[in-house]
């Protein structure tokens, strides 16, 4: 049976990191610690949910930043690159690593928010049904942004400083609002009152995704 | 084999102010066997990835017509095949695993027994469940044979044919471009004098004339 190409480049992407664990060890070794800085940093210390909800959100897009972009770096800095470009279009390539990466962040953030939740007893969410759904769309709006930034710099020098340098004015408005919804999701808000963030959040994936069909196929073929 | 024809008109590639090559013309059609040389540096490389449709040029066409209809660059892979030393195959898989997936992502569907007749023809069925991180170069070169003629290609790109390979390897190769000439087409570049030898035309980048 033949199988839809944008979903044998993301089984691809799959079995490369289970055999070389470029992104896994460096996300999973970043979570770990900043996990365990921001836990001594706050110590017996009482910190406003709206600060513990920020702090949240910025564990999750450093560890973002420091494992996402591998998936195109990996390919320039092994020259598998080309290989790719010459086996298939650019939207295959892009759609099979914009899903890799979705899964690779929400399997992230959701460990993350688990942990979080457990070590840091003052954050306490009332409304688990607005908080999965900001982390759920927050990832997606995440790997959105991170998949077609990452193709830019793949081919620069200074890759490693210059994805979150990018990323950062790009992820702004996403990032604020998942900290105001995690912030209700705190405060036990009503599902619908989250409603208008979880509009900004789709909105901003399905943006960001349509730009970066039509801007990828020349990213990536120059 | 389907009736195809590649058309390349006054293709031009700069870096920079550095003009590389300008005003490259040819037609390749089934059954023809054409082949690119000059000294180091001329462009040779860079010409077979623009008519791959894997780098952009900075001026001309490349149209691939198969079957009197033309094939937009984004969908011509599963019509062509290329080796190249810019080429390089995933090392953290199996040669196998290699062939697989490369035929997958070109969205063809391939027999166990012609991925392994292919590995068996250039020596390597022996070593196709090693990683290819732990090929040689001429293994590697080997293997990258295997993935260019996996999908019996309309149109073979080789450049640097014979390179890493030993007398046996370019016994193979040879045999191949043989074979490759009489069934469809070939596009070679090359500075090797024997190499130029299965060409029934030659452009010279560093001359731009068709001979």
């Amino acid at each position: 049976m033949v199988t839809p190409i944008p979903y044998q480049v993301f089984v691809k992407e799959v079995a490369s990191e289970f055999r070389t664990r470029y992104a896994l060890n460096a996300l999973l070794m970043f979570v770990v610690t900043t996990l365990t800085m921001v836990v001594f940093s706050l110590g017996d210390n009482t910190v406003p949910y709206e600060i513990l909800s920020g702090m949240l959100w910025i564990v999750i897009f450093f560890s973002a930043m420091s494992g996402l972009s591998r998936t195109f770096v990996t390919e320039e800095e092994r020259g598998t690159s080309l290989t790719l470009r010459l086996l298939t279009s650019a939207t295959n390539v892009y759609i099979g690593k914009f899903l890799y990466n979705v899964v690779l962040i929400l399997a992230m953030s959701v460990f993350i928010a688990f942990a979080y939740r457990l070590i840091i007893d003052d954050f306490v969410v009332r409304s688990s049904s607005i908080f999965w759904t900001t982390i759920v769309l927050g990832g997606i709006g995440l790997a959105a942004a991170s998949t077609i930034l990452a193709a830019i710099i793949a081919k620069a020098n200074t890759k490693g400083t210059l994805f979150p340098v990018l990323a950062f004015p790009v992820l702004l408005p996403l990032l604020l609002t998942c900290i105001r919804a995690t912030v209700l999701s705190v405060e036990g808000a009503f599902f619908s009152e989250a409603f208008k963030d979880f509009q900004i959040l789709v909105s901003f994936s399905v943006v960001m995704i349509a730009a970066s069909v039509i801007v990828f196929e020349y990213v990536w073929n120059d | 084999m389907t009736p195809f024809h590649l058309e390349v008109r006054n293709v031009r590639k700069s870096f920079g102010r550095k003009v590389l090559f300008d005003a490259v013309s040819f037609d390749v059609r089934l059954g023809e066997s054409f082949a690119v040389t000059g000294k180091n540096g001329s462009g040779k490389s860079t010409l077979m990835k623009i008519i791959c449709g894997v780098l952009t040029p900075n001026g001309g066409s490349v149209r691939y017509v198969v079957n009197d209809k033309e094939i937009p660059l984004s969908h011509v892979a599963p019509h062509i095949g290329l080796v190249s030393p810019y080429l390089n195959m995933y090392e953290e898989f199996t040669g196998e695993e290699n062939l697989r997936l490369f035929a997958k992502i070109r969205g063809i569907g391939v027999r166990q027994d012609d991925i392994h007749g292919l590995l068996q023809r250039f020596g390597i069925f022996e070593h196709r469940n090693k990683e290819a991180r732990f090929y040689s170069s001429g293994m590697k070169q080997r293997l990258k044979y295997c993935a260019a003629l996996l999908h019996r290609p309309a149109l073979l790109f080789l450049d640097e044919p014979t390179a890493n390979l030993d007398d046996i390897g370019i016994a193979v190769v040879r045999e191949v471009m043989r074979e490759q000439r009489q069934r469809a087409a070939l596009v070679f570049a090359t500075n090797e004098s024997e190499d130029l030898s299965f060409a029934d035309r030659v452009l010279d980048l560093s001359r731009l004339k068709i001979g």
